[in-house]
């Protein structure tokens, strides 16, 4: 615990005195999301239809983009390995960064969501799906993408390689949040969705913390 | 000598690591006990550093044999490695305290920090101190609560002539209370150290 406590508060701290982490991925989000009235057309029904994509698909890349950089720091100074020889199981530091991490990037996409719904002209009822969906979702991909983050920190360049490896693995969170979002917007009920994408959450927050400190090991040349 | 302190803590026997297609060491026997200082020599790009995470646990692509005889290994281990693990964003004193929680050491922060000579420093973030003041941050936790097992890669580099000195003075007084020191360094501990040498595929150890 006293370990999970002290990763959590220094991942805050850290992230905190690098506010670009925390602000560059919902800047793309925001921005992203504000290119498509300009590219399509201001055309409340168009937009409306694209909407729920589009807002998805930018959370999407928004939390990849931040993930290529949550343990390259802590390689470069040497911080994986004391995490690594340490007393405890790497998964329960991993976790707390986990948590900081998402907290610090992943909330915020959640909060200014219903805000680009509104203006992709979803309907009102739909905003409420889309913020769940998000909030959902979020949590998923940023676990996912740090197995990619995990597996490929010893590689010089890993950026697009990352993209390769965890773009698949973010498909069924897409489907099903993006469907969401869709389904409330044709007056269907959301409830059954969103359980999936709960499910999904439920497995990868299970699961994939153990096998981000696997591929921690493993890119430490174990 | 009771009959614990003569029984080997580590034994490595007939190890060897290739690295890209390049023997690095091979043949490696050897037997570390406890109160032992072992210093591993040998020229930039032997294996030292290597030789070390394969000890620690970090370095899995070798032949032979390396078994502690301690059953939880990194309950007692302490690795500094060859980058000392400090993010520059954090100040000295958060560093400290964060490897402290992670490595499960308790101890008085402030006068580790002190005997590292960083008092009055330790709010500074590590970006805005140099590079010897830095690796000072990591070798403060030699002065934290105790472990059984050092392992230090390049404890000496960046440190100047007076933190060399009380630094001499930390691993042997550790080595008398029982402490297994293994470092990586090109300086010389006075007193017993025992010395391994890496050298051209070869390891060996010289006294």
């Amino acid at each position: 615990m006293r370990a999970f406590r002290a990763t959590l508060m220094r991942e805050l701290l850290l992230l905190w005195r690098n506010p670009a982490e925390i602000i560059n991925p919902l800047f793309f989000f925001v921005m992203v999301v504000s290119l498509f009235p300009l590219a399509i057309s201001p055309e409340p029904k168009q937009l409306a239809l694209v909407a729920p994509g589009v807002v998805w698909v930018a959370a999407l890349l928004a939390v990849m983009l931040s993930m290529d950089g949550l343990f390259r720091r802590d390689q470069e100074s040497g911080v994986l390995d004391q995490l690594l020889t340490a007393p405890v199981l790497p998964v329960i530091p991993v976790s707390a960064k986990l948590l900081a991490h998402w907290l610090m990037t992943g909330l915020p996409l959640v909060l200014v969501s219903p805000l680009l719904g509104h203006m992709m002209q979803l309907p009102t009822l739909a905003l409420e799906p889309l913020m769940l969906s998000i909030l959902l979702g979020t949590p998923s991909l940023t676990v996912v993408g740090a197995i990619g983050a995990a597996l490929t920190v010893g590689l010089n360049r890993g950026g697009i390689l990352l993209a390769v490896l965890v773009l698949p693995l973010y498909i069924p969170v897409l489907i099903f949040g993006a469907g969401a979002v869709t389904t409330a917007v044709q007056g269907g009920p959301v409830d059954g969705v969103l359980a999936v994408l709960g499910a999904l959450l439920a497995l990868t927050l299970s699961l994939g913390p153990l096998a981000v400190a696997a591929g921690l090991k493993i890119s430490s040349g174990n | 000598m009771t009959e614990t302190a003569n029984t080997a803590l580590l034994t490595l026997a007939s190890l060897a690591c290739e690295r890209d297609d390049r023997v690095l060491f091979s043949g490696l026997t050897m037997q570390a006990r406890a109160g032992e200082i072992w210093q591993i020599t040998g020229a930039n790009g032997a294996g030292k550093t290597t030789l070390l995470r394969i000890l620690v646990g970090l370095h899995g692509f070798y032949e032979g044999r390396c078994q502690w005889a301690i059953p939880r290994l990194q309950e007692e281990l302490l690795y500094l490695g060859h980058q000392p693990g400090i993010r520059e964003e954090l100040s000295a004193e958060e560093n400290l305290r964060f490897a402290c929680a992670l490595n499960g050491q308790a101890g008085d922060l402030m006068s580790a920090l002190q005997a590292v000579g960083l008092r009055g420093f330790e709010d500074v973030p590590a970006a805005h101190l140099s590079a010897g003041q830095k690796r000072r941050i990591a070798l403060a936790r030699l002065w934290l609560s105790r472990k059984r097992v050092w392992v230090l890669d390049e404890p000496y580099t960046a440190i100047d002539q007076h933190g060399v000195e009380s630094l001499d003075a930390c691993l042997q007084s550790a080595a008398g209370q029982g402490t297994l020191v293994i470092y990586t360094s090109h300086h010389r501990v006075d007193g017993r150290v025992r010395r391994l040498h890496l050298a051209g595929g070869q390891a060996e150890v010289v006294s």
